[in-house]
């Protein structure tokens, strides 16, 4: 990983450096999804089966895939499905949707200082590529010195790609795994999450605001239910980071 | 039925509906790149920023753990100690993994 992240800049025209973009980066980023493989595809054909029962053709389906790429908000969606759609069904299709994903406003704002600099095409595709575990694989990347921005959207092709090609199979031939909770396929990006926070660990006191989100989150999941939780949590913690000195 | 009813029964409807969520999400992956490339990051924000990751990461695992109760919080144990004996993620995610399904086949 450090080797790679060591690649030279690439110099412009006008003697500026413009931060490093390759097919390096791109592949480096596809590795580092490979542990998460096996829980994409499983819920990517349950996803897959799921849109089958509601009556979404194939095509339907793929292109929900392919263009939402939110696993979450992808089988919220489907709980409030409909073949015929009034304006209000989709206003609340929108407003679940919004409410579901907002933490990417978040993971987007956490990670932009690293996009500073990309042409607006790689900004474009980055930004469709990021969900949850790229953006973290990419900030962990980051945190540990690395420069390549195309490790974010290389991982996220990589999931992106895979998440798209396990729809398929769910939805003719049904989901992959009869039960994948027995097997904690469920908790495949809680497990990631919390092996992550292993690498992010600098010391007790930048861990101080991890502490009030997660504390804060708790609260406002028992409070309010529902996915708003993780921003609040979220938002606090940032708060709370803002206002102690995180030197270790 | 109007042209505009048409539109949102099938074979249309789905597609409006995918198309709308479409940039509902983009909006949200879009909207926070957008807003920090235009305000000035001050020391504060900084901090702000980096506390961020660690405050998503640990607010998401959390309530959700809590959620599934003690088979979760076998898991998460089990995945922070290889992670931070071994530092192998693929290891990780398969105890983990392991960890959740051993204590559900138990019952717990």
């Amino acid at each position: 990983m450090h080797r790679l992240a060591a690649a030279s800049h690439h110099r412009t025209g006008h003697g500026l450096t413009r931060p490093p973009f390759t097919l390096a980066g791109t592949l480096l980023g596809a590795r580092l999804v490979i542990p998460l493989l096996p829980g994409v595809i499983v819920f990517g054909s349950a996803f897959g089966t799921a849109a089958s029962q509601k009556g979404l053709t194939l095509w339907e389906t793929l292109a929900f895939s392919a263009f939402v790429f939110a696993g979450a908000s992808q089988m919220v969606a489907l709980e409030i499905w409909t073949d015929v759609w009034t304006l209000a069904g989709l206003l609340t299709l929108v407003v679940v949707t919004t409410t579901v994903n907002a933490r990417m406003i978040l993971m987007g704002a956490a990670i932009q200082p690293w996009m500073a600099g990309m042409t607006r095409t790689q900004l474009a595709g980055t930004t469709f590529m990021m969900t949850d575990s790229n953006w973290l694989i990419g900030s962990r990347y980051r945190s540990e010195g690395g420069s390549d921005r195309a490790v974010l959207f290389g991982s996220g092709l990589a999931l992106w790609v895979s998440w798209v090609a396990a729809t398929a199979p769910g939805h003719l031939a049904g989901s992959l795994i009869e039960n994948p909770e027995a097997f904690g396929l469920d908790l495949v990006m809680v497990m990631f999450f919390s092996a992550m926070i292993v690498p992010m660990w600098k010391g007790p006191r930048p861990a101080i605001p991890w502490i009030v989100a997660g504390a804060t989150a708790l609260v406002a999941q028992q409070l309010l239910g529902g996915y708003a939780f993780i921003v609040i949590g979220a938002l606090a913690g940032a708060l709370t980071g803002a206002f102690i000195d995180d030197d270790v | 039925m109007t042209m505009f009813e048409a539109l949102l029964a099938p074979p249309y409807g789905g597609y409006v509906a995918i198309l709308l969520m479409t940039a509902a999400t983009y909006l949200c992956r879009a909207s926070g790149v957008i807003f920090m490339s235009r305000v000035r990051i001050g020391p504060r924000l900084a901090r702000a920023l980096r506390a961020l990751p660690g405050s998503i990461v640990v607010g998401t695992v959390l309530p959700v753990a809590a959620q599934s109760g003690a088979p979760a919080f076998i898991g998460v144990a089990a995945a922070v100690a290889v992670m931070a004996t071994t530092r192998i993620e693929v290891l990780a995610m398969a105890a983990g993994l392991a960890g959740v399904a051993a204590a559900r086949a138990l019952g717990l």
